[in-house]
């Protein structure tokens, strides 16, 4: 039952995206197409739950252990920035179809700030592992359709004929806003 | 280039919002009031001139390879002191700000301003840069806070100018009001950009 | 750039050393100067909270933590004194029934059982709607009323209790959470 509120809850009624603000910056970034949304989505998910998994780890046996709480924003950066590393290097070797399609990606995940915000978040919540594994997995699920819906929209954007001053950005942040606004219907079913 | 310059920058011809788009999830996340977007305006812009300065003081000794990992530790640590000052001295607004300040260290400003200028160029510059940057950070995020609150609350800088069960555009202090506001706002400017050309 | 320094491995890992190091030795050196004011400005923030929903009173008891016998959350109770004698309870409560997320509250019980006042603490309530629960209209019906007597349950349920209009959802959560304060606290009576 509680697994199911996580869910739900971080995917729809507190999108990450669309009522949290976290990961504008891929979220208008990388959404031109829907095939590159769905890459950036896949790298955000690996990501994310890696860095969960680890930073939850170091605040329960390290942090917390040291009272040393306050290094938590530097360790968690260094945590998410080593991961990203890592992954780019062991999916080079590993998996280079996998690599072609995520490594693009990848780099630019160190500074979104939804990686680092789950993580905090977990901990805020005081989840415990798999609760934080699920939780992790929800956000990164709300992301990726956030995502992909936007991208979806905005290729129709490219259609209408707009004000001079709206065209480009501003419009895209607009019709970002009518997707918030749809998903705050969702609001009050958790 | 002229300090002067260097400075006004950041207002409006580089404007980190507006113009550059960057740092967008503060700009977005806490600019329901004037005051909330002022005082994350400010904490982010302390980070950046302290960032920027210590960069461009020890950029000639840290190796080529580093230099990424070096910067972002040194930008996590002023993120920690502002943190921990803000918690102490300004417990309500800390936490209203709440996540948002944690996550001025990937606000991709201040490791972009730290790569990009003061990893190449001098001590003072790089102060100018940051604060100038810094500061049309802090009023695009106090604009559009100032909007929002305005139009959502009926209220600038918590003092409100409509009675109390007045009606106001409540939308505008919900999530979707932060997107649409500042797509206006940024419609605007491109606009006046485009008149002065 | 003049003189870009080589990337070999030792320089590389003696730099990141010492720049983590100093970085945290700096940090332990603000931690230690602001461990303080943080600690006292949440205990500000919590003797404020007390002082709304409760008469004046000029020594207060430790926190006692009081475990909820139904599914939800524990409660705090604070017990206020003057001139030696208890002349209050502030009461830390909470429900999960809001329209989103937790709903904690603030009750002041004085000693003959009645609501003093309510204060919400925190929520995610609808902006203009929900939030209205910290507002004079909404809050002002509770005040000096004993629970026993007073059914704290929304009128179109059948109580005493004005909802706010187009947030029943949120009032109902209002009341079961004072609701929830008051049983424990005749409870501990």
């Amino acid at each position: 039952m509680d697994y199911i509120l996580i869910i739900i809850g971080a995917i729809f009624v507190n999108n990450i995206v669309l009522s949290q603000f976290l990961g504008i910056c891929p979220f208008l970034g990388v959404s031109n197409k829907v095939s590159t949304s769905v890459g950036m989505t896949g790298a955000v998910t690996f990501v994310m739950v890696l860095a969960t998994i680890v930073t939850y780890l170091i605040q329960t046996f390290v942090l917390n252990v040291f009272e040393l709480q306050y290094l938590q924003t530097i360790t968690f950066i260094l945590v998410i920035a080593s991961l990203v590393q890592l992954v780019e290097i062991v999916l080079k070797k590993v998996s280079p179809p996998l690599y072609q399609a995520l490594g693009i990606f990848l780099p630019l995940i160190t500074t979104n700030c939804a990686v680092l915000g789950v993580a905090i978040l977990t901990i805020k919540n005081d989840f415990n592992l798999i609760e934080g594994v699920v939780f992790a997995i929800s956000h990164a699920v709300g992301f990726g359709l956030a995502l992909i819906t936007f991208a979806g929209l905005r290729e129709h954007l490219d259609l209408i004929d707009l004000p001079e001053g709206m065209k480009g950005t501003p419009a895209s942040i607009l019709v970002a806003g009518l997707l918030s606004l749809a998903f705050m219907g969702f609001a009050g079913i958790v | 280039m002229n300090q002067l310059e260097n400075f006004n920058k950041g207002f409006f011809k580089e404007n980190p919002v507006f113009v550059l788009l960057l740092g967008m999830c503060p700009m977005l996340g806490v600019t329901s009031s004037a005051i909330n977007g002022l005082g994350m305006g400010l904490a982010t812009t302390f980070v950046l001139i302290m960032s920027n300065i210590v960069v461009s003081l020890i950029k000639n000794f840290i190796p080529d390879k580093v230099r990424i990992p070096s910067f972002i530790v040194i930008i996590a640590s002023f993120v920690t002191i502002v943190d921990l000052v803000m918690a102490g001295y300004l417990p309500a607004l800390h936490e209203q700000l709440g996540l948002f300040i944690p996550l001025i260290v990937v606000n991709c400003l201040v490791l972009g301003r730290a790569e990009a200028f003061a990893s190449k160029k001098d001590f003072l510059s790089s102060f100018v840069d940051g604060a100038g940057m810094g500061l049309g950070f802090s009023m695009a995020l106090t604009i559009l806070g100032g909007m929002r609150e305005i139009l959502g609350s009926g209220a600038i800088f918590d003092y409100k100018f409509v009675s109390e069960d007045a009606s106001t555009f409540l939308l505008f202090v919900m999530p979707p009001g932060a997107f649409i506001a500042l797509a206006y706002l940024i419609a605007f400017i491109n606009r006046l950009n485009k008149t002065e050309k | 750039m003049a003189n870009k320094k080589e990337s070999s491995l030792v320089n590389m890992v003696l730099t990141l050393f010492i720049i983590t190091l100093i970085a945290s030795a700096s940090l332990g050196f603000i931690y230690e100067i602001t461990k303080l004011p943080i600690k006292e400005a949440k205990i500000a923030k919590k003797t404020k909270a007390i002082e709304k929903v409760l008469p004046e009173f000029d020594n207060l008891e430790e926190m006692k933590v009081v475990k909820a016998t139904d599914k939800g959350r524990d409660f705090e109770f604070y017990n206020a004194k003057k001139g030696g004698k208890i002349i209050g309870t502030a009461v830390k409560t909470s429900t999960e029934s809001g329209y989103s997320g937790l709903i904690w509250i603030m009750v002041g019980f004085t000693a003959d059982g009645k609501i003093y006042k309510t204060s919400v603490l925190e929520h995610k309530e609808t902006p203009g709607l929900g939030t209205k629960l910290d507002e004079t209209a909404f809050k002002k019906q509770f005040l000096g009323k004993n629970p026993d007597n007073f059914k704290l349950i929304v009128k179109k349920d059948g109580g005493d209790v004005d909802a706010i209009t187009a947030a029943t959802i949120s009032s109902r959560a209002f009341c079961e959470a004072v609701q929830r304060a008051f049983d424990a606290y005749k409870k501990q009576k």
